[in-house]
């Protein structure tokens, strides 16, 4: 049987699930492949990890895969993650959002939990729209681009989902696309290890929606539209400031070593029970 | 013989909130989520002293909407878990509250009531919350909540509110008012008192068995944990047995059904109550909450002025205690409904009524208590 197959029978709920609900060519189904590919190397087992997701296109993503699968509501899927995370530490937990699910109606809960750094792994796929809902306008949606809430051009600033959970204190942020699979790949491995808050952003296309609105053409072009203005963060080092004007990063942005909350907590717990009944 | 002496209790002054507290210790709680909130920000500040004196985990969360997904997060992880607001943070919970009822999973809700509508008054008390309890949030969905009117009932319905969401896999909601999340009274712990605890009935049968949703004769099917072995699909999507999203209509009804039929076939485990000179009583009184107590006084002295005054006092207030409420209906000339708020139990009480009993109530809104002169003065008047 080829690795791939292998793998499909090993991870997939394949016969209970399918058809998926996803439309032919969108970038989730290779999202999901590198996810795991990423949990198959690192080790872990079926038992121990937990996919978390809130609502949308990528929400539906846990449903398909054989874990303990927990489709929550639209933006709150860290926030369930973070309960089930501090209730069993042994388990691995992921969450996987959208951009509207994770920035914009879970904006909060995003900036907190990359403050707070809990051993979790967020991995958001980034269509710079909302996919589900038909095509309006996310928080991640480029300024003067068409959608079906901005008909005539958006004037809003986006966000850059990567550069806010640097600011918000996540000590490991790494950005990929569905191109570059392999890095893909090696990102979420890399995120799945890490110890504490890490970040992937998945940028990927919605060419059914913000490709049609946007004449940005088929599901390929679109993907070729990412190999041609992503540059790796060591190549973007090299370049001048001009240089990388309408481009953006790919790679890791950050791995840096921070406490990690789990760790704090239990140092809490052992001097509140040394105090016994005595007040802090 | 000093050693006979030792007491086998421990008496306390405790604050409502505190004997929540207490209550949730009791019970396993080993898990808290929550937002800063008068009147029940006290409940925080203790557990987050408590919880992890005893191994378990307290969060403060950015807010009200974490707050309640963490702690449905933590029970499916399985953890016996709470959170606790008042108004404002109970709006905020609606959604996820609405989830916990969708996937079965048990958690326990403190509401602290305080006048609303929005910010409205935060440190006075309000029983303006009741509905908002029962329909909050959207759908049609079966739900419990439970209303102490003293310290030691604070304790015991926390019990209680624990024990019926891990038996019947739903969110239970604790409705307390201002006056006695921070009232403080004497509550007496012994130290062999022998306190009933549930836990959640796990599965038995190995993994590929298990059908996390199925019906079973209790219309509650067994709940596995995270990272117990039984992988299955958790959603707020309507779903199959399977827990896999649906829109099968085939699927849809007896899954809705199920919901309310798993709280409807066991009504008489969920009626908690108390009747307070009901037999002979000509003026019945229905109340709850800080009520329920001028409500008592309010009788104790229309008696001793030869009026035969009884109360009901409800403590559970959904599902409705319609069984409980028939029978004073029947034996009673007069029921007065007392509340603090336009009249939310007196809806209930006037809808169960078949008509031979006059139902007067008494509405305050200006964020005082009702006393048991309001009350002794509307026997006068309607009586
Ligand atoms: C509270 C709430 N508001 C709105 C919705 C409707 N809704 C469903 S998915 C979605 C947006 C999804 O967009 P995104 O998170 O970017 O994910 P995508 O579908 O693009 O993967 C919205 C607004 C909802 N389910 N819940
Ligand atoms: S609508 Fe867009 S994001 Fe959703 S499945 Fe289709 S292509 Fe993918």
């Amino acid at each position: 049987m080829p690795e791939v197959t292998k793998l499909i029978h090993k991870y997939l709920r394949h016969d209970k699930k399918f058809p998926h609900v996803w439309c032919p060519g969108c970038g989730i189904g290779i999202m999901l492949g590198a996810l795991i590919r990423a949990i198959d190397r690192c080790g872990f087992t079926k038992d121990e990890i937990v996919l978390v997701s809130g609502i949308g296109c990528t929400g539906r993503l846990p449903v398909y895969v054989d874990f303990n699968t927990l489709h929550t509501t639209h933006g709150r899927a860290l926030a369930f993650a973070t309960g089930v995370k501090l209730a069993n530490p042994n388990l691995k937990v992921i969450v996987v959002m959208g951009d509207g699910d994770a920035v914009a109606i879970g904006g909060n809960h995003f900036i907190h939990a990359a403050r707070r750094n809990i051993d979790l792994t967020a991995i958001i796929l980034n269509n710079s729209i909302y996919g589900m809902t038909g095509g309006q306008y996310s928080p991640t949606t480029p300024y003067g681009m068409k959608t079906t809430t901005s008909s005539f051009f958006h004037i809003e600033q986006a966000f850059n989902i990567s550069e806010l959970a640097v600011t918000a204190g996540a000590p490991f942020v790494g950005r990929g696309t569905v191109y570059h699979a392999r890095l893909l790949d090696s990102l979420m491995e890399k995120a799945f290890l890490k110890k504490g808050f890490a970040v992937v952003e998945v940028i990927s296309h919605c060419h059914t929606q913000f490709g049609k609105l946007n004449k940005m053409g088929t599901a390929v072009e679109m993907m070729e539209w990412q190999r041609d203005h992503a540059v790796t963060v060591e190549k973007a080092q090299q370049m001048k400031e001009e240089e990388l004007k309408d481009k953006f990063r790919i790679g890791v942005l950050i791995d840096k070593e921070l406490p990690v909350y789990l760790d704090e907590y239990e140092k809490v717990r052992q001097r509140l029970s040394e105090l016994g009944d005595k007040k802090p | 013989m000093k050693r006979e002496k030792k007491k086998n209790f421990r008496e306390l002054l405790l604050q409502g909130n505190e004997a929540i507290v207490e209550g949730a210790l009791k019970a396993g709680c080993r898990f808290f989520a929550g937002y800063p909130i008068t009147p029940a920000t006290e409940i925080s500040e203790q557990l987050s002293v408590r919880l992890p004196q005893v191994g378990g985990t307290f969060i403060q969360m950015e807010d009200e909407i974490g707050s309640i997904a963490a702690i449905i997060g933590a029970s499916l992880a399985g953890a016996k878990s709470m959170t606790a607001t008042s108004g404002p943070g109970f709006s905020l919970m609606q959604e996820n509250l609405g989830f916990a009822i969708m996937a079965e999973v048990p958690c326990v809700i403190v509401n602290a009531m305080r006048g609303g509508p929005s910010t409205g008054l935060p440190t006075s008390p309000s029983q303006s919350d009741v509905m908002q309890a029962r329909w909050g949030t959207h759908g049609d969905h079966p739900i419990i909540a439970l209303c102490p009117s003293t310290i030691k009932e604070c304790y015991d319905l926390t019990i209680k509110a624990f024990n019926l969401s891990e038996k019947f896999r739903n969110p239970v909601i604790l409705l307390v008012d201002e006056v006695v999340a921070h009232m403080r009274e004497k509550i007496t712990f012994y130290d062999d008192e022998e306190v009933d605890i549930f836990n959640r009935v796990k599965p038995s049968m190995p993994p590929e068995w298990y059908i996390p949703y199925e019906d079973t004769p209790s219309g509650i099917p067994p709940m596995a944990n995270f990272g117990e072995g039984y992988r299955y699909h958790v959603t707020g999507l309507t779903h199959d047995i399977r827990g896999f999203p649906t829109s099968r209509p085939d699927e849809i009804d007896p899954f809705i059904r199920r919901l309310f039929r798993k709280i409807s076939q066991h009504f008489s485990e969920i009626q908690f109550g108390e009747f307070f000179e009901t037999e002979d009583a000509d003026i019945s009184i229905i109340a709850y909450g800080c009520v329920a107590r001028s409500a008592k006084r309010a009788a104790i002295d229309a008696r001793a002025r030869g009026v035969k005054v009884g109360v009901l006092k409800l403590n559970t207030l959904w599902p409705f205690m319609r069984t409980a409420v028939e029978k004073i209906l029947k034996k009673s000339r007069i029921v007065i409904v007392p509340e603090m708020n336009m009249g939310q139990i007196s809806r209930e009480v006037k809808r169960v009524n078949k008509g031979e009993t006059k139902v007067f109530t008494i509405n305050k809104v200006d964020g005082t208590i009702i006393t048991p002169e309001e009350i002794l003065a509307r026997i006068k008047e309607v009586g």
